[in-house]
């Protein structure tokens, strides 16, 4: 379960050391753009160490590494493939030949390392007008793709637009990207809320994006950490109206019946496989019992 | 192994974090180290360092570290990128 | 009648200043306090020796004093709190008698009981007229309360108030009232205002601190405590600050009207005051311009005395009536005892204050600290010294979990059915000594820096000068 991501600048000690205590479901270990290209080396050192010496136990552990028009990409995933975290997330990445260099690359170290292929995962960032416009070929490129996540700064650099606190600049990029990784079955999730002293407009925003359809939401700030878990977990009525649907699935079966309505409406398999959706979180989250 | 030595530097004075200096000098080795935890952790901090300048062949060198509290993960982090930086002719290198 | 005397020296005479004597302050001027080193300063260059001080609370800008008791003019030092810079001084054992810490209930109850009888009191008044009527509220160096300053008028031989607002008799917003002064002193400055209060006092923005914060609101919530007619402390600390502001989220949000805020007052528990989760606040010190401003103008918001709020000799005291109490700790250690009174390389840089007073009183006593500050661990198999006596303090939030003291198996399980991660204090302990390592432990020398009196009177414990 993954519904928030927190990003941690990967040269900074202190941010990095209470990185699984900070209540975010993932961590995202950034060696581009929170690192001085002068720095490039002791961040990669710094973030292996932590990773091999703290473990960060109960946190997923996603690295972001520099994009390929770097001279720092290779020696970056040298350090952390052998560390197996879950997920290494590529930046600018525009096309499914991007994602297809960065999955080879990662194939031959796994090999190396004598780990089974696709050990570690691969979250597209995509943050190019190109690559929305290629969002599903990236999403399915490779079945080393776990999830594609949207980065709305470079993005509406690359638009020529203003980026705004509303992002409606950003509203088509948002529903293409979630149109992408449903087709393409993976996880997809949302560009952080960057006014870190708004704490209604980190919920507005969250809402907003949940409401779309992503999967979770990145920030930048531990702040917005607690309010993206509470908008991406199921509510209580969430959870009971699930168990409820189960519950009517089988006395349906219990009777035979074909067709079995709940409330007057007819429970259809999205919403069977919705309701079990809400109980595998709930159950996840502590918050229901095992159906 | 090559064993030239530049003068490089690494880290920062942050808190949790460590600046250290590495140069080559005439005599024997010297390990400087000013600590926020000298007196829990500073003869663990000498022996670290110590032991991974042993293990890297390096010898006739100043190193100087000023701690402000880093974790060893933190400072084992900061002293390979240390002696990787000197090796490779002393700046900062990615 | 005339109580006003022109000089300090001539009140210090007057007022019979001798060797041997004790002369006493109060702390509400804090670190722009000029009173405490203009007396001594008086009293050293007429030649006494041999004084006892007893100051409710020392800061940096009393470094002064520390040149006093190396020429043998102070021999005696009685407080309840001593920050950094002059705990450092203290530290290298410039005082040949051990201090004598306090606590803000003790001090009081000594002071009156005749432990510690104050010969001359020497009261820092923002406000007092010429018959020696005074308050805190009003003046340029407004302090607000003046809590700590009552037990000495109260009980000294004789008591010369320092004012720099001096008005005519009689003043009408009064404190303490003339008929306990003897001498009135009017004099250019009796301290800095920017280091009386400070403009506001800010809420934490460390993410672990906010962690925690958010943690113990939660551990309030799940205790049962938080109902109509709740009452609460917290510290001026970030993070203790932090969690009075996610607190007061979740009483606005469902409707719970307390009865009291308490302790030192900061602007954070006015907004909480003026927006319905108290009654009123109980203010034996204020710690901010909102605050001061408050105890002036709003009649909710009262002064009490250091007996009121602390006392353990008193019929009952405020502390006896809280719900709640948050706290900080330099370390705990898995008896749950706390010490405030040093860092951990075993420096004196605080003391009890309220700590244990509050501790004592609450229901519910929590100490807020992290698993470790700067690689050191701040959870021990023993701390350097004991400010709290474990037996009072319920539970220790971090943020890697909340230990509850095993002496409270019922509040364990609320917290647990509230969702609160409740974990062994020994887990805590190992955790972080697996993330720092095992310290070098600090050896303990032969000289006893401070003996640490509990609220009772009882000897706690000392602190010893370190090896």
């Amino acid at each position: 379960m993954r519904r928030s991501m927190l990003f941690l600048p990967g040269n900074t000690p202190n941010m990095i050391l209470s990185g699984d205590c900070l209540g975010a479901d993932a961590i995202i270990l950034d060696l581009e753009d929170a690192v001085a290209p002068d720095q490039k080396d002791a961040a990669r050192v710094l973030v292996r160490n932590a990773i091999k010496y703290l473990q960060f136990p109960g946190v997923e552990k996603i690295i972001r590494i520099n994009s390929l028009d770097t001279p720092y990409w290779k020696k970056d995933l040298d350090e952390m493939i052998p560390l197996k975290p879950e997920l290494i997330m590529t930046p600018k990445t525009s096309c499914a030949a991007d994602v297809l260099e960065f999955d080879a690359y990662m194939s031959e170290l796994e090999d190396k390392l004598g780990y089974e292929r696709n050990t570690v995962k691969l979250m597209p960032l995509i943050e190019t007008a190109l690559g929305v416009e290629n969002a599903y070929a990236i999403a399915s490129a490779s079945k080393r793709v776990a999830a594609i996540f949207l980065g709305a700064e470079d993005l509406s650099a690359d638009l020529r637009c203003k980026r705004t606190k509303e992002g409606k600049e950003i509203l088509y990029a948002r529903g293409r990207m979630v149109l992408a990784a449903r087709a393409a079955n993976v996880d997809v999730y949302d560009t952080p809320f960057t006014d870190v002293n708004d704490d209604e407009g980190i919920r507005v925003d969250a809402e907003f994006a949940k409401g779309l359809g992503f999967t979770g939401k990145a920030s930048i700030s531990p702040r917005h950490v607690a309010v993206i878990n509470e908008v991406f977990s199921p509510t209580q009525k969430d959870i009971d109206y699930a168990y409820e649907v189960m519950e009517a699935i089988r006395i349906g079966k219990e009777q035979g019946k074909g067709a079995v309505s709940l409330h007057g409406k007819m429970i259809d398999a999205p919403i069977v496989a919705r309701a079990q959706q809400t109980i595998d979180m709930a159950v996840a989250l502590g918050l229901g019992k095992e159906a | 192994m090559e064993n030239k030595i530049a003068k490089a530097s690494c880290g920062t004075m942050e808190s949790s974090d460590a600046y250290m200096e590495l140069e080559p000098v005439a005599g024997a080795t010297q390990i400087e180290l000013q600590s926020v935890v000298e007196h829990q952790f500073g003869e663990s901090i000498r022996a670290l360092a110590a032991q991974m300048l042993a293990e890297e062949g390096i010898e006739n060198v100043r190193l100087s570290i000023i701690d402000r509290g880093a974790l060893e993960c933190t400072l084992r982090a900061r002293l390979e990128t240390l002696i990787g930086r000197a090796r490779e002719g002393g700046s900062a290198h990615a | 009648m005339d109580k006003v005397v022109k000089t300090l020296r001539e009140a210090i005479q007057l007022a019979g200043v001798k060797d041997g004597s004790r002369v006493s302050f109060h702390h509400h001027l804090r670190n722009g306090d000029y009173v405490l080193n203009m007396v001594m300063d008086e009293i050293a260059s007429m030649g006494y020796k041999d004084i006892s001080v007893n100051a409710s609370s020392l800061f940096d800008c009393h470094l002064p004093l520390a040149d006093h008791i190396k020429n043998g003019v102070v021999t005696e030092l009685i407080t309840d709190y001593m920050s950094g810079g002059f705990g450092a001084a203290i530290s290298e054992g410039i005082l040949e008698k051990p201090v004598q810490f306090r606590t803000h209930g003790g001090r009081p109850a000594d002071i009156i009981k005749g432990v510690t009888p104050i010969d001359v009191a020497f009261i820092a008044a923002p406000t007092a007229d010429t018959m020696g009527n005074l308050t805190g509220k009003i003046g340029k160096s407004a302090c607000g309360s003046l809590g700590y300053a009552f037990a000495d008028a109260m009980c000294a031989k004789k008591v010369v108030v320092i004012t720099d607002n001096l008005v005519p008799h009689p003043l009408a917003m009064r404190s303490i009232d003339e008929t306990y002064v003897d001498y009135v002193v009017e004099v250019e400055a009796i301290g800095n205002p920017a280091g009386i209060v400070s403009g506001t006092t800010k809420i934490t923005r460390d993410p672990v601190g906010l962690v925690m914060a958010q943690t113990a609101a939660n551990v309030i919530k799940a205790s049962g405590l938080l109902k109509d007619g709740f009452s609460f402390q917290t510290g001026a600390g970030g993070a203790t600050l932090a969690a009075a502001q996610f607190l007061k989220e979740i009483m606005l949000k469902e409707g719970i009207k307390g009865s009291f805020g308490c302790g030192g007052i900061t602007g954070y528990m006015v907004d909480m005051l003026n927006e319905g989760c108290f009654q009123s606040l109980i203010d034996v010190q204020c710690f901010d311009l909102k605050a001061v401003e408050s105890i002036r103008t709003n009649p909710n918001h009262t002064e009490v005395s250091a007996m009121h709020y602390a006392s353990p000799d008193a019929k009952s005291a405020a502390v006896d009536s809280l719900d709640v109490v948050l706290l900080g700790a330099t370390e705990i250690d898995t008896d749950f005892n706390v010490n405030v009174h040093t860092d951990s390389n075993g420096r004196i840089m605080g003391g009890s204050g309220g700590h244990s007073d509050t501790a004592a009183g609450a229901k519910l006593a929590m100490i807020i600290a992290p698993l470790s500050r700067a690689r050191l661990p701040i959870v021990t198999d023993h701390v350097f010294c004991k400010s709290t006596p474990g037996s009072t303090i319920d539970v220790l939030v971090t943020q890697k979990g909340v230990a509850v003291n095993p002496a409270r198996p019922e509040l364990a399980a609320k917290l647990k059915e509230g969702g609160i991660k409740v974990v062994d204090i020994f887990e805590l302990k190992e955790a972080a000594e697996k993330l720092c390592g095992m310290p070098k432990p600090l050896v303990k020398g032969d000289r006893v820096l401070a003996d640490i009196i509990y609220r009772d009177g009882t000897l706690l414990d000392r602190i010893y000068n370190v090896r």
